[in-house]
């Protein structure tokens, strides 16, 4: 194996937070975070990063946290891996979307190691959670020098690679407020393979009071510069009782709001197709959970 | 600058100095000499480098060895016990699941991992619980096969 491959580096595993970020300023732009490696080692071997420390995440067990309570919501921290994710009874249970969309990524290997947090941090426009987490209304907590703050999911993603992290920041947890009803969902994604990145990604999850669609959120992957929220085709659907025709219409919305572009996967014309019939099947999949449709 | 790390493979307790760049892979075949392990792709899409860590299947070449300090490790080298072969061992031979046999390593831990969490699992579910271990010789038909059989017991 090519001595070549990687450059050598310093490593850190340190045990708390405070110690992750002063290390993260005391190295300032030439550190890089490990969680679970799969895309950072990746980056290192083929030399597109050089950092020349690397700062371990996984000895915080803060950070490995994985819980939920009614009243807090679900609260991801940021070395959770993806399969521990698919394997949790809350999350199937109360963020159901969140299973399969944690399940496509990568394949059985990479979700014991990769983590949800650790993922976004990388801003792909097509990261597979990411429809699923904007439509539970994810929050994202950071710490850095400055302290403690909060950024909206939508808001923490900035453009493809780029997030609201700012230097020496790192993100500690991922936080899905509690829903207060029962909400239906659909989660759909076209690809080639199993281990492929997505082409197209779309979740939808709706909450419903006497027959009637409260809060729509429907999310799309792979079809923007950010992962988005297709805000809308989601009032086509708010406060109206669904119909064929008002979905189709909805579908069709979406299929607009979407900025796609063509690249080596595939069309911008197949991805506005695709988002059309995916975004048609994943609220009528969270409409039949609710016994709308 | 060299770190000593201690870590348990296949049951044997080692301790081991590596470089901060040396994957769990290089620390496997190169320092330790367990060559079972194959390396494909380096990239964490082939699954070649499979390996149990903690009794989780990962992709050894895409984590740094410094990453399993005190962690357990199960190679392919791992699953005979002296002579008497694991019982995936025996049914990839006997329904010749193996070809070239490089990628069988790493796809009989994933077998046998899958049976763990899966004791039978449909045809459909032995596909997926593979789909991180790439084979270019056989089709997957017979590895299928031999995985059934395994499961019937």
């Amino acid at each position: 194996m090519g001595e070549e491959a990687l450059k050598n580096f310093e490593y850190f595993d340190p045990t708390s937070v405070g110690e992750a970020v002063a290390l993260l300023q005391q190295h300032a732009g030439s550190a890089k975070v490990l969680a679970g490696g799969t895309d950072l080692f990746l980056r290192m071997h083929r030399r597109a990063l050089l950092p020349d420390v690397v700062v371990d995440l996984k000895r915080i067990t803060e950070l490995a946290d994985l819980r939920y309570s009614d009243q807090e919501g679900l609260r991801l921290g940021a070395t959770v891996t993806h399969g521990e994710v698919v394997e949790h009874a809350a999350v199937q249970q109360h963020y159901g979307a969140l299973a399969p969309a944690a399940n496509w990524v990568g394949s059985l290997q990479t979700r014991h190691r990769g983590t949800v947090v650790g993922n976004l941090c990388n801003a792909s426009p097509a990261a597979d959670t990411a429809p699923a987490l904007l439509s539970y209304g994810a929050i994202v907590t950071i710490v850095g020098p400055e302290g403690q703050r909060e950024v909206p999911l939508e808001a923490f993603f900035q453009g493809p690679g780029r997030t609201a992290l700012g230097p020496a920041e790192i993100v500690t947890a991922l936080r899905l407020p509690p829903a207060p009803v029962q909400r239906g969902w659909g989660y759909a994604r076209r690809t080639r393979t199993v281990i492929d990145i997505a082409l197209v990604s779309s979740c939808t999850v709706i909450q419903a009071n006497n027959g009637v669609c409260g809060e729509v959120r429907i999310s799309l992957g792979a079809v923007g510069p950010t992962p988005l929220r297709a805000t809308q085709a989601e009032a086509v659907l708010r406060g109206q009782r669904p119909s064929a025709a008002l979905l189709a219409e909805a579908s069709r919305v979406a299929a607009e709001e979407a900025r796609p572009i063509s690249d080596v996967r595939c069309s911008a014309e197949y991805r506005k197709d695709m988002v059309e019939v995916l975004t048609k099947r994943c609220t009528e999949s969270a409409l039949r959970m609710l016994q709308m449709l | 600058m060299k770190r000593l790390i201690t870590l348990t493979v296949n049951g044997t307790p080692y301790e081991v100095a590596v470089e901060p760049r040396q994957s769990l892979l290089q620390l496997l075949r190169e320092e330790l000499h367990l060559t079972g392990t194959k390396e494909g792709c380096s990239e964490g899409e082939c699954g070649a480098c499979t390996v149990l860590l903690d009794g989780k299947t990962v992709d050894s070449c895409l984590i740094f060895a410094l990453e399993v300090q005190g962690r357990d490790v199960v190679t392919i080298e791992g699953l005979a016990r002296g002579d008497q072969l694991h019982p995936v061992q025996k049914t990839f031979a006997e329904y010749g699941a193996v070809q070239c046999g490089f990628c069988t390593p790493g796809m009989i831990l994933a077998a046998t991992a899958l049976l763990e969490s899966n004791p039978h699992p449909t045809e459909a579910e032995i596909r997926q619980g593979i789909s991180g271990n790439l084979c270019r010789c056989t089709g997957y038909v017979k590895i299928v096969e031999a995985i059934q059989a395994a499961a019937r017991g």
